[in-house]
């Protein structure tokens, strides 16, 4: 129950995304995987569900090795994967109801149509949604309601690992939170594999058990919240320097970055 | 060092270009592929399949049966001027009966229906594509063939060829009522005109034409809009490029079928 990416490696034309990257998140863990915007957070995640095929290396889930999968194989494994859209990924045409019932991946539990309106209204209830909300369209709701409904959906199919790519990009900071708590509950309440897509620094010390950052195309650290502050690696400290004190800033919280801890001896950040 | 690198230029070109149209060959095939394959899962397909079918037919409708009372119009008008006190007058009813059937009918549908439902779908799964709309549907272990593309494919087939039918009919309609009103044609003259020149072949003709062009109007546009890159631009982009395959693809259908049928009939 176990994700593992071996030496990944992906380019795209001349750009190099992934170089040799190694991944590993353990059964009922939730790891954040911290980075700059553009630096191939989503690339990664996608290679964990098989929408990108890396160039080189081995993406392991579930014991599967998922780019020799075949379709049948791929779409099994695909439904005991939850993924939360950056934008949401709401198909316009459908209401939320529709949207939600769409993640159920059981064919036969999709053709029950009690089981599917009980099983909406449990995601609603969930991802602290009205009821009424499943009568709209995508169009009619905010930029937080779409990624709780995405979030619902991910989770209908009542999967094992849950993907997040970027959940609170785009949110006010009272709404980012209200995701965060969201995920956080989520991880409490089904006990799921999560991986968690943000460069949102508070946010994934807060969700998380471990943090991996990736920069340069390559992960440069992974461990507790403690141990990635406590890393000494410059493109770590940059990182969590210009990013941390901003969520210092934003929620008046005290963390010890690199930055404050200079501060305390003098003539850095207060 | 010039020519040399103009001829390296030239032969980096060739290279990308092929390689770009081998890939879009393989993509092309393979989903092909997947059509075939996802015709089996009928359960998926078939309820939105109806539903479009309505929507494309009862939505193209008007246009296509004004553009072919226009072309009946024209075509009888066009037939006075040429050949009134040259031919006797029953000749425009056989003029105005196989020029709407075999040419004018699927053609001009099929490039109207080419603006109309080609560059609708394009931008429909070229949309999708660019909000992850599709990779959500992969993701949900769905296939987006199966789900979107089929139905919409298969709508055309059934509505197209429907349409064509009726654009046959209306501009024949319309046809003989300009050349009555125009030239004087009486009903008689018309049918005797219209049943001389008219052979079988030529309905089934106009049908394989039809089915033809429909392949043309739904296949290209939904295989450019499921790969469209780029966001709101490459949305932008497809849509364009589908309205052009699609059209240009029902001009070389159309020589490669009467030369097919007609050329081999006589």
């Amino acid at each position: 129950m176990s994700i593992e990416l071996k030496k990944v490696s992906k380019r795209f034309v001349e750009n190099v995304v992934l170089d040799g990257v190694d991944f590993f998140v353990a059964e009922g863990e939730t790891v954040a995987l911290l980075g700059p915007s553009g630096v191939g957070k989503s690339v990664l995640l996608k290679h964990i569900i098989g929408l990108i095929k890396p160039d080189s290396g081995e993406v392991w889930v579930d014991g599967q090795l998922v780019p020799t999968l075949g379709r049948k194989e791929l779409a099994a494994l695909r439904s005991r994967i939850g993924y939360v859209f950056q934008n949401g990924a709401l198909f316009d045409s459908m209401d939320v109801f529709d949207n939600i019932r769409l993640g159920i991946t059981d064919e036969d539990l999709y053709g029950d149509k009690e089981y599917c309106v009980q099983r909406v209204k449990e995601c609603l209830r969930l991802v602290n949604l009205p009821e009424e909300v499943g009568r709209k369209f995508p169009s009619e709701l905010s930029g937080g309601m779409r990624k709780r409904v995405g979030i619902a959906r991910a989770i209908a199919g009542k999967p094992v690992y849950l993907l997040y790519d970027e959940p609170t990009s785009g949110l006010d900071p009272v709404n980012a939170d209200i995701i965060d708590s969201l995920v956080e509950r989520l991880q409490q309440e089904i006990g799921v594999t999560s991986v968690v897509v943000t460069h949102d620094v508070r946010g994934a010390f807060r969700v998380a058990d471990r943090i991996a950052l990736l920069a340069q195309a390559k992960i440069r650290a992974v461990g507790t919240a403690e141990e990635i502050i406590a890393s000494r690696d410059p493109v770590v400290q940059q990182f969590l320097e210009r990013d941390l004190e901003m969520a210092v800033i934003q929620s008046g919280m005290a963390f010890q970055t690199p930055a404050t801890r200079r501060g305390a001896g003098g003539g850095g950040t207060p | 060092m010039r020519p040399f690198t103009a001829a390296l230029d030239l032969r980096r070109y060739v290279g990308r270009w092929s390689l770009h149209s081998a890939s879009h060959a393989g993509r092309f095939f393979f989903l092909i592929l997947d059509l075939v394959r996802g015709i089996l899962e009928w359960r998926i397909w078939l309820p939105r399949t109806f539903e479009l079918t309505l929507a494309v037919g009862y939505g193209s409708l008007f246009i296509v049966l004004l553009v072919a009372g226009f072309a009946g119009a024209v075509t009888s008008l066009q037939t006075g001027y040429q050949f009134t006190g040259q031919l006797p007058l029953y000749v425009a009813g056989g003029v105005i009966v196989e020029s709407m059937i075999l040419e004018l009918g699927p053609v001009l549908t099929g490039l109207i229906l080419a603006g109309r439902i080609g560059a609708r779908y394009a931008a429909e799964l070229g949309s999708m594509r660019v909000t992850e709309q599709i990779d959500a549907l992969e993701s949900l272990g769905r296939s987006p063939v199966t789900h979107l593309l089929l139905p919409r494919i298969l709508a055309g087939v059934i509505a197209i060829p429907a349409l064509v039918v009726l654009a046959n009919a209306f501009g024949i309609v319309v046809g003989y009522i300009t050349a009555k009103s125009s030239l004087g044609l009486t009903y008689a003259d018309f049918e005797f005109g219209a049943r001389y020149f008219f052979k079988p072949l030529d309905l089934w003709y106009s049908l394989v034409k039809s089915y033809a062009f429909a392949g043309a109007v739904t296949v290209i546009p939904c295989y450019i809009g499921f790969n469209t890159q780029q966001g709101a631009e490459g949305v932008g982009r497809a849509t364009t490029q589908a309205v052009v395959a699609s059209s240009v693809t029902i001009l070389m259908l159309d020589t490669i079928l009467t030369k097919l049928i007609l050329g081999t009939a006589k």
